[in-house]
Order: structure tokens, then C-alpha cells, then sequence
């Protein structure tokens, strides 16, 4: 469990997050989404106590992390593929990574074979292929068997067979019981991966709870009706919810097409349409995040007529 | 322990620290072998004229070896996963201070020995050996003067953090500011006499004018001027782990 408390961090005169408050569950794959530049690293890096908040704390499992004893045992993290020595080998990275936690040597083997780079496990890591270096991260952020594990943008950079495999291990990781926090900019992605989800923008928050429910509110954006009783409808739809007419079309808002249907039976209005209008994931998440974008691009020619 | 392990691991899985190790080697004693070749058939090789490579040469790269233990860290960022693995973060660093401390020393005293060793075969009429307690200093206090200067090292890298400021700072240090500072008309010269590499100089060579540099003119007997060497890189090391526990990795 990773719970964040109005926490906040400054960079000189910019603020990368302010008063954060989540919780990432254990047993689910939380997704933290945002834009780029939304503040989520800088999150990550707050939550493994590489940097200080100004203000505002984050718990694992209850304490803060410069309190855990051994805290890969607790906390595994891959927060950049990137951050290893790129003249050392896959196994010797591992081996110091390990031996600073009192985790055995057997263990790097296992998590080698985890990730399937055992026979790699001796090449130096300038030569591993960017999906190789994303699985020996994995490797790193397992040695401990920790119980909360974080990863930052874990499919940037991957083949779909990669997407689908590490989709795959936080799945499992979470149905053991772990905590799973998981980053990324992409909804799509997110929304095959995560049950939870907290989606931040300029360091706020912006929406926390389950992903069915960010689906569920975010996507449905009225029913389209078209009938040629349009009196019998108006009077019926009239004080139970909002909508617009044109032509004997309706779009009604505030309720469900279930609902509607009944309502137009009830009142005797034949109906030619009763359609769902869902925007895409994706639009919703734009729509939410439009605000809180950090460096907004001039809008194309196309979206502007 | 375990913390020194991982810096054992860390320093002998990338391939600079040996080389750092064999070119100091091979400055300090292929120093010695010219020295030695090049001294007249009528005049003596001197005990200290074998060392010079190393107090003179070799303690630059060895610097070069203990700042890039750091910094190459820092631009690989793998001392953010460190400082996550531990998050107290200075007995890692104190722990890396003390491995490169360690084969600092070790360098130290292959280079020295090996210097003299080879100075003895290619004169073995000069008289040469370790027939005094400043003779033993100038050769066995190579290793300690190396792993202190590690140490001064180590620290300055973890302040400035980039490989290439590091070790430019240091060089220029080593290589001209003790020197320049007595050019300063009044106080240079004390001020030169406080130094910590002309006080380490003392330690190895005392004051008697053998030949080659002049000697250090520190007011401090051999003993105290090891002391204050390790103290100044000390102080250093202090204020680099306070710096380093505060600082956002």
C-alpha cells in the first residue's frame, strides 16, 4: 500500500507536485497517469525517498521509505531502464544490487531466469537491446520479492510482444497480493493494464478510483434518440433529465438508454434510435487533462476549423 | 559489511579502475626505470630519484580512479538506485571511500616496491635499500598517501558529481595551485606550508635536499603531516556525506 499526503515538491520557482493525496491499494495494479511533465517521477522519486518533500508525506506499507530496514525487501522500483553502468554486466549489475540488501547471490539467478536473461546475464549492458534493458529493470525491482513494486513508463520503448508480457507480469505480481503502481502517459495502455487509477495533471490531482468507474464517467457523453412522436417524448423526458432536440433528434444526458427506453414506452413514442454516444478513451482523457497540460502545442490546422 | 561488498563489486566490474591501476603502475615504475637508466655510470641513483614517478605522477591517477568511482554514478545514475537500496545514504558512500581507500593503498605499494625493486636491479651498485626510518616512509608511505588522496578524491567527486569537473578540479589543483600560491608576495609561503599535498610530501621525503624537487617545507614532523593529510581529506569526506544526505538525488 502507498498512501501520499498533500504532498508537494518544489523545484526552484516551479512546482512539480502540490498536496498530492492517493492511495495505491494492495492486490490491484494502480495506473498513475498524466501527461508528460504532470509531476509523475518526480512522485516516484518522492515516494522512494530520493528527493524531499517540501511538504506533505507518503507512507509504504505505513512508513516512510527512509525508514524501511532493507528496502528492496520491501519496495522494487524501476524508475529509468537507463540507470545502470552500460560497461557492466547484467548479472554483476544485479550482484551489487543485491549484495547492498543482504539478498543472496541465488536470488540474482532467479530473477535472471524470471526475465528470461540468464544466457545475457555476463554481456555488458551497452550491448542489451532496449527491451532487454526494460527486463533486466524488472529483474532489479524483483531481487527483494518486495511486496509494493513501482514502475515508471514500463512499456515506453516496447514491442507489442513486450507490452503484452509486462501487462501480463503486473497482473500476476498484483493477484499475489502486492501493491502495483504503474506510470504512463498513454490511456489505452493503462486501460488494459490498471484497476485502479490516479491521473494527475501540473502536480494535482485530478481523478482517483477505479478505471471502470473513470470509463463509466468519462466516456459516456449522452444517448442519441430519434423518434417521430417528438411531443409524446419532450413531455416524457421533461423534469427527468436534460436534452437537446434538432430535426427529431434527441441527446439526452443524465440518463441511461435503459431508462430512456422505458420512458418512451411508457409514453407511447416509437423510437427509431436509442444509441449510446461513447467518446473514445482517449478523448475523455484529453478532455480531462486539456487544463493540465504543462507544454500545450498550438492546435493543428485541422482541429482548428 | 555487506556495503563494502557491493563496492568491491561495483569498482571491479567495470574495466577504468583497472586501468587507472595499470598506468599508475606503469608511470611510477617505468619512472624509475628511466630515472635509473639515465643517471650517469659514475653518479648514485638515490632512493628517493626511484620514487619520484609515483609521488610526483602516479597520485594524479590514482585521484582519476577514485573521482570516477563516483561520478561515473552520478552520470549513470546508478547512484540513485544505490541511495534507494540505501537510503541513509552515507554508509554507501563511506563504504566506497573505504574500498577505493583500500586498493588505493594496495596500488600505492606495488608501485612504490616495484619502483625501488626495479631501481635496484638496474643498479645494483648504488647502495640502494631501506636503510633509514625516512627511506622506509619514502617507499611504504606511497600506499597511505594514495588512499588518502583517494579519499580527498572520493569526496570531491560526490560535490561536483560530473567526471570531467571533478577531475579537472583536482588536477589543476595538484598540478599548479600549490605551486602558484607561493607567487603571492607576503602570506604565499605560509600559506604554502599548509597545503596538503606539499604537507604529504613531507611525510614521504622529510626535508633533507636529496635531489629532484625541492623538499616540503612544512613545520610538521613526517608523522603529524600523514596526520593532517588524513584529516583534510577527512573533513572533506564529512562535508561531501552532509552535502550528498540533503541533496535530491
Amino acid at each position: 500500500m502507498i498512501e501520499a499526503n498533500a504532498l508537494t515538491k518544489r523545484y526552484g520557482a516551479t512546482t512539480a507536485v502540490s498536496e498530492l493525496t492517493f492511495t495505491a491499494r494492495s492486490g490491484r495494479v494502480t495506473g498513475f497517469l498524466g501527461p508528460n511533465g504532470a509531476g509523475k517521477s518526480t512522485t516516484m522519486r518522492l515516494i522512494l525517498g530520493l528527493d524531499r518533500p517540501d511538504a506533505g508525506t507518503v507512507l509504504v506499507d505505513g512508513v516512510p521509505y527512509r525508514q524501511l530496514k532493507d528496502p528492496l525487501r520491501t519496495v522494487g522500483a524501476m524508475l529509468d531502464a537507463t540507470w545502470r553502468h552500460p560497461g557492466r554486466s547484467g548479472r554483476d549489475h544485479l550482484r551489487w544490487l543485491a549484495a547492498t540488501n543482504g539478498i543472496p547471490d541465488k536470488r540474482v539467478e532467479e530473477v535472471l531466469a524470471l526475465v528470461g536473461l540468464t544466457s545475457v546475464g555476463n554481456t555488458r549492458v551497452l550491448q542489451y537491446s532496449l527491451g532487454m534493458q526494460q527486463r533486466l529493470g524488472i529483474a532489479a525491482a524483483m531481487l527483494g520479492d518486495p511486496r509494493v513494486l513501482l514502475f515508471d513508463e514500463p512499456v515506453n520503448g516496447l514491442d507489442p510482444e513486450g507490452m503484452a508480457w509486462i501487462r501480463q507480469l503486473l497482473h500476476s505480481l498484483a493477484a499475489e497480493g502486492r501493491t502495483v503502481f504503474v506510470s504512463s502517459h498513454l490511456l489505452p495502455e493503462m486501460a488494459q493494464t490498471a484497476q485502479d487509477l490516479v491521473v494527475i495533471g501540473r502536480g494535482r490531482l485530478i481523478y482517483q478510483g477505479t478505471m471502470a468507474d473513470f470509463v463509466a464517467r468519462t466516456s459516456e457523453h449522452g444517448v442519441r434518440v430519434r423518434t417521430p412522436h417528438t411531443d409524446q417524448l419532450r413531455t416524457a423526458l421533461a423534469g427527468q433529465a436534460e436534452f437537446t432536440e434538432a430535426d427529431g433528434v434527441f441527446v439526452v444526458s443524465g440518463l441511461d438508454s435503459d431508462r430512456i427506453g422505458q420512458l418512451a414506452f411508457d409514453a407511447g413514442a416509437t423510437l427509431h434510435e436509442l444509441s449510446p454516444i461513447t467518446g473514445s478513451l482517449e478523448q475523455a482523457y484529453l478532455d480531462l487533462t486539456r487544463d493540465a497540460v504543462e507544454f500545450p502545442a498550438a492546435p493543428s490546422p485541422e482541429a482548428a476549423q | 559489511m555487506n556495503l563494502l561488498a557491493v563496492e568491491r563489486i561495483k569498482l571491479f566490474s567495470t574495466r577504468s579502475p583497472w586501468w587507472c591501476a595499470l598506468i599508475t603502475l606503469a608511470l611510477t615504475i617505468g619512472f624509475a626505470a628511466i630515472i635509473a637508466g639515465a643517471t650517469p655510470s659514475d653518479a648514485q641513483l638515490t632512493l628517493s630519484a626511484t620514487q619520484f614517478g609515483g609521488s610526483q605522477f602516479g597520485i594524479a591517477v590514482v585521484m582519476v580512479l577514485a573521482a570516477l568511482a563516483v561520478t561515473t554514478e552520478y552520470r549513470f545514475n546508478t547512484i540513485r538506485t544505490t541511495f534507494q537500496a540505501v537510503p541513509h545514504r552515507s554508509p554507501a558512500l563511506i563504504a566506497k571511500a573505504v574500498v577505493v581507500a583500500l586498493v588505493a593503498l594496495v596500488i600505492g605499494e606495488i608501485a612504490a616496491f616495484g619502483a625501488l625493486g626495479l631501481g635496484m636491479l638496474m643498479r645494483p651498485n648504488d647502495n640502494l635499500g631501506l636503510h633509514t626510518a625516512q627511506d622506509w616512509m619514502n617507499v611504504a608511505g606511497l600506499g597511505p598517501v594514495f588512499a588518502i588522496s583517494a579519499v580527498l578524491a572520493v569526496a570531491l567527486g560526490v560535490l561536483i558529481r560530473h567526471s570531467a569537473g571533478a577531475i579537472a578540479l583536482l588536477l589543476i589543483y595538484y598540478l599548479a595551485v600549490e605551486e602558484l600560491v607561493q607567487i603571492i608576495p607576503k602570506v604565499g609561503h605560509h600559506i604554502h606550508e599548509w597545503l596538503p599535498f606539499n604537507v604529504a610530501n613531507k611525510f614521504l621525503r622529510g626535508s633533507a635536499m636529496v635531489d629532484g624537487p625541492a623538499p616540503s617545507d612544512s613545520p610538521l614532523s613526517p608523522g603529524w603531516a600523514l596526520a593532517y593529510f588524513a584529516g583534510i581529506a577527512i573533513v572533506f569526506l564529512l562535508v561531501a556525506l552532509g552535502v550528498a544526505k540533503k541533496r535530491d538525488a
